[in-house]
């Protein structure tokens, strides 16, 4: 449901409104030439005008002296770190001098959290994260909380990276479904859309100008043009038989040998669940401190059970990551696992192309 | 919300020592309310927690109706394991649990059941024969197969013995090699599959162990006439959480923590034995 238009000179209150209401604005800023997501109080600390170049292994910014806040695709972080910390305590226990011990859980400060300029891929990855975190047979109550306290102002997607493949995998450029406030960016302002109760009193408290019918035909091309504009994609939507069809296939040697096994694609890939758990006791020794950190399947330790290490070698572990990623999320969560942000292709180091490997392995172009 | 990964503080009732590298340790939940709703089925396990270094998954090998204490064994093989041979009776650690789908023992009821274990003395498949020999008239033949390296790996040897003379029960024990005196067959477990005398197509068996033991008597099985579905194994992975989340136990699109840690055979079949999952 639309609300109307927002001049981009007027973009300041709807950051106050989140204030007042008693959010903590987190939004894009430029950080070591990257956009990433950091507390922002003032609309002037958008990244106005900065464009994003990606490519395999590449991801640089450049400054187009255009006006909008908004027209880059996505920087290394999405909405993961906000709800699936990258290391947080989850419980603590304590032991007296007869040896008692006391177990406590540790709770996420229950900070409010608004997030601005959310995109599609990430909602859709934040849905999958639900799904994984609280929807199945136990909530985590850690994730839960931080999820409670967010409200979430996406920004239909206008200038995908060369590295983005959302229109393949179904999740892209128009965000449809999670957010509170939805805005079109036009070069003078906004169109806002309300996507819940929230947003709605949200979008209340802004003094919206009627959108004109040429706005909203121009806000609907761009996304178009956007989702037009898209040159990468996976061979098909469900590649699970065709993955596990091909566990010997020789491409996994082949990208093994490039492959570093760094774990920078889980590590920025906004769907990855996977952590581990570690212990952090006093020096004292009366108290210790269990922690969970993410954890990535390209780790030795990941397969690790008492003298076995179940995937010992780069092959078996990228063959972990993409038949997961693709094939048994499926079986999991009733799609991939991939939303085509493109991340993991622009934040490889030696510039692996998931959409080339899953092409090579499954037959199917990537191009066209 | 309660969370799920907080253990609950538990206490040592006692410590039996079963070889020079397995221990049992006999617990009860400090809490007594908590542990009077304790339930589990055999082939479900705890986390073990040791004050200050960590969790561990192990199973329950107690019998379930037993409500005065539960047992997990152990083997020493890390840093947790081997903090936890310090602990003797009255000393406190944490428990969560149980977790996961145990064996299926109510679709073993009247039927011929088989256990096939092999590497050193496999835990989770002793608590299936306890339970079927205290309730023998539930059951009908119990095979009991069991394969070690060296005749010396075999922990609660008199318990063999004891067992192979119950009746309706076969016991098949093999030593790849042996020391004198060892009473039973030396050799590979699998050269003793023709001596099995079961229901083939009714019944139920459950194994655990290296995979690649698994593999063979699987095959084995399969020959003489063990539908796939009758064959369930329990499959080791490692696991930090226990609750589906941190997805160390992944097999494939199963978690073996919640969707396991016991499978039927055709659950796992299109992946078992594949290098790297
Ligand atoms: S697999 Fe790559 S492209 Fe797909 S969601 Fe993860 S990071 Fe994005
Ligand atoms: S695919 Fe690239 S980012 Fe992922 S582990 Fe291998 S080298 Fe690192
Ligand atoms: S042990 Fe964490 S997902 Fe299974």
């Amino acid at each position: 449901m639309e609300s109307g238009f927002l001049p981009r000179t007027r973009f300041q209150t709807l950051l106050d409104a989140l204030h007042r209401a008693g959010y903590r604005c987190v939004g894009p800023r430029v950080r070591d030439g990257a956009i990433v997501y950091d507390t922002l109080t003032r609309a002037e600390e958008l990244p106005r005008g900065m464009r994003d170049r990606q490519a395999p292994g590449r991801y640089r910014l450049e400054q187009t002296g255009n006006p909008r806040f908004f027209s880059w695709a996505n920087g290394p972080q999405a909405l993961k770190p906000f709800v699936f910390a990258p290391q947080e305590p989850l419980w603590r226990s304590e032991r007296n001098a007869s040896g008692e011990i006391r177990f406590a859980e540790i709770s996420p400060p229950a900070e409010r959290l608004a997030i601005i300029g959310v995109r599609a891929c990430d909602l859709a990855a934040l849905r999958l994260q639900d799904r994984h975190f609280q929807e199945g047979v136990v909530a985590d109550s850690h994730y839960a909380a931080r999820r409670r306290n967010l409200i979430l102002i996406a920004v239909h997607c206008t200038h995908p990276a060369d590295t983005c493949f959302c229109v393949s995998t179904g999740d892209g450029p128009r965000a449809t479904q999670d957010f509170d406030l939805a805005l079109s960016e036009l070069d003078d302002g906004y169109l806002v859309q309300a996507g819940s109760e929230p947003g709605r009193e949200l979008a209340a408290q802004l003094t919206l100008t009627r959108a004109t019918a040429a706005q909203r035909e121009a806000a609907a091309r761009e996304i178009e043009e956007s989702a037009k504009s898209q040159t990468r994609r996976l061979p098909s939507r469900q590649l699970r038989d065709a993955l596990f069809a091909n566990l010997e296939h020789p491409r996994w040697n082949d990208v093994a040998e490039r492959c570093l096994s760094c774990g920078n694609c889980t590590a920025v890939c906004p769907t990855c669940f996977c952590h581990s758990e570690a212990e952090e006791p006093t020096l004292a020794g009366d108290h210790s401190r269990h922690l969970r950190l993410w954890d990535s399947c390209f780790t030795q330790g990941h397969s690790y059970i008492h003298g076995l290490t179940i995937r010992a070698d780069t092959r078996t572990r990228y063959r972990q990551w993409l038949t997961h990623k693709l094939g048994s999320w499926h079986d999991q969560y009733g799609r991939s696992g991939c939303v085509g942000c493109g991340r993991c292709i622009a934040w490889c180091p030696v510039g692996i192309d998931i959409t080339e490997e899953a092409a090579a392995i499954c037959g199917g172009g990537t191009h066209g | 919300m309660a969370d799920p990964h907080v253990p609950h503080e538990a206490e040592v009732v006692e410590r039996i020592q079963e070889s020079p590298t397995i221990f049992t340790l006999r617990l009860r939940f400090t809490d007594p309310a908590r542990h009077a709703a304790f339930r589990f089925e055999p082939g479900q396990f705890n986390m073990l927690y040791l004050y200050g270094v960590g969790e561990i998954p192990i199973s329950i090998v107690s019998d379930p109706r037993d409500e005065h204490l539960f047992d997990h064994t152990i083997r020493v093989v890390g840093r947790v394991t081997k903090g936890f041979t310090q602990l003797k009776a009255g000393d406190r650690l944490g428990v969560r649990g149980p977790y996961g789908r145990g064996w299926p023992l109510r679709r073993a009821k009247g039927r011929d059941v088989m256990v096939v274990t092999g590497g050193l003395g496999c835990a989770p498949v002793v608590s299936v024969i306890n339970y079927v020999i205290r309730r023998r008239d539930d059951f009908r033949r119990l095979v009991i197969m069991q394969g070690v390296k060296h005749s010396d790996d075999l922990i609660w040897r008199s318990q063999y013995s004891l067992w192979s003379r119950q009746r309706d029960t076969q016991v098949l024990v093999a030593a790849d090699a042996g020391a004198a005196l060892w009473p039973w067959h030396i050799g590979r477990v699998t050269e003793l599959f023709d001596r099995v005398l079961i229901d083939a197509a009714r019944a139920v068996v459950m194994m655990c162990g290296p995979e690649g033991m698994m593999r063979v008597a699987i095959d084995n099985l399969l020959h003489k006439g063990v539908p796939e579905d009758g064959i369930y194994l329990s499959m080791e992975r490692s696991m930090q959480c226990a609750v589906g989340l941190c997805g160390h136990c992944q097999y494939g699109g199963k978690f073996a923590c919640k969707d396991g840690p016991v499978f039927a055979y055709p659950e796992v079949k299109p992946l078992f034995g594949i290098r790297g999952f």
